[in-house]
């Protein structure tokens, strides 16, 4: 199937091209063939691809076993540094100018939020970056990564959809009608398209990622 | 569009029946039943259901003051109890309506029918998401980061009150961190800064 058909079909997927550095322009080439220009596991560009488009999706073990894995961690620290450096800007940028707008107290509490919201989000990537993520690397070596255990991360996986939740019952239900109809109506489809991506992006951590790792775990301990 | 109806009984003589009574009647649809009480609130997600008809003896005698809790992923569904031995007045009171065994299929349709209306009233009014005056009081006190146990004393109430309050009020406005709810009541002029 040509990888611009793909995107016609579900043209959410434009957004995980850039984590896998394919460049827009890729003309009529097929899924395959760019995948190997790019030296993707073609099987591993498909699962991802399968659950953005499909709701619940979920992989068979099977299909998890024939998955060359090792594009996971840089897929999702790649689709970190777009949270934190594109959408995030992006949506503070509108809300400082919605906060300009409303009285001054209102405005520094809502400014106060949003801060508080990018630094839980920031905190939450910061520990997979530096903590979870550096012991696959160590497990896909080899290590036996005595340090820590997956399951400390399944029990430490905080909640960051929460506020966004809450910015957008906010913006939608409680800010006065008057203030910047325009631009909150911008902000407020941003935040349900981050919303939705940073979900996707949890289901992945949840359900490929940490099985992904129990199965390494425990082939390092059988070694 | 027809009204789902989830069913708890144990008897399949009762169940087919209850079935074919209601799907006579073109409202109705019964769309899952159940034979015990468990894992009923991860049923009542999948099955969405408008009403649930259940049998009182199939809840644990001991946890009858709190059986409810089981249905609060969807508190605002009627339940009617099918009854076809003898209950105490008091329990069923805790029930929207009351099937005997012996009513006519058309009282049947009739009593469900008429739950179904007031429980529609009672979703459609606004009234059910407005804040009461005491759990403003609480959100109040939440927003200038008081812990549960300070608004207890504060306001002379338990702190398993206070927390009912934060639950109803998580549940109207939808916004759930402390955070949030500290901008929502800035936005509605309950607190000045």
């Amino acid at each position: 199937m040509k990888l611009a058909d793909v995107v016609v079909a579900n043209y959410n997927l434009v957004l995980i091209l850039q984590r896998f550095n394919i460049e827009l322009g890729f003309g009529e080439k097929t899924v395959a063939e760019i995948c190997k220009q790019y030296g993707i596991d073609t099987n591993f560009f498909l699962l991802i691809c399968n659950v953005y488009t499909t709701a619940n999706y979920l992989p068979t073990k099977e299909e998890l076993a024939n998955t060359q894995m090792d594009m996971l961690v840089p897929y999702l620290v790649a689709s970190h540094v777009y949270y934190l450096q594109e959408r995030i800007p992006h949506l503070e940028n509108h809300l400082n100018r919605i906060a300009d707008a409303c009285k001054p107290t209102q405005g520094e509490t809502l400014r106060k939020f949003f801060h508080e919201y990018k630094g839980e989000v920031e905190k939450h990537f910061q520990y997979e970056e530096n903590t979870v993520f550096p012991y696959i690397t160590d497990l896909c070596k080899g290590g036996k990564g005595q340090r820590y255990s997956i399951n400390q991360f399944e029990e430490n996986h905080s909640n960051i959809e929460d506020k966004l939740g809450d910015l957008t019952n906010i913006i939608l239900k409680y800010l006065p009608g008057d203030i910047m109809p325009n631009e909150r109506r911008g902000l407020v489809f941003d935040i349900f398209q981050l919303s939705s991506d940073l979900n996707t992006h949890s289901l992945i951590e949840e359900k490929i990622l940490i099985p992904y790792v129990e199965t390494l775990e425990e082939k390092n301990v059988r070694r | 569009m027809k009204k789902r109806v989830l069913l708890i009984e144990r008897s399949s003589i009762i169940v087919e029946g209850i079935t074919k009574i209601l799907h006579n009647h073109t409202n109705f649809d019964v769309v899952a039943t159940a034979d015990t009480f468990d894992r009923i609130a991860e049923r009542i997600v999948v099955a969405k259901p408008d009403l649930i008809l259940i049998n009182p003896a199939l809840v644990d005698f001991s946890k009858r003051n709190s059986f409810k809790s089981a249905f609060q992923g969807s508190p605002q569904t009627p339940l009617v109890a099918l009854v076809y031995t003898y209950f105490d007045q008091q329990w069923l009171k805790h029930f929207d309506a009351v099937i005997e065994i012996n009513d006519e299929p058309q009282k049947i349709i009739d009593k469900i029918t008429e739950v179904l209306q007031n429980s529609s009233d009672k979703t459609e009014s606004s009234d059910l998401y407005e804040l009461s005056d005491r759990e403003r009081d609480v959100l109040i006190e939440l927003s200038k980061g008081q812990t549960n146990k300070e608004i207890a004393e504060k306001l002379h109430i338990s702190v398993h009150t206070v927390i009912t309050h934060r639950k109803n009020i998580v549940r109207k406005t939808g916004i759930k961190s402390a955070a949030g709810l500290a901008v929502y009541a800035m936005l509605n002029n309950l607190i000045e800064s």
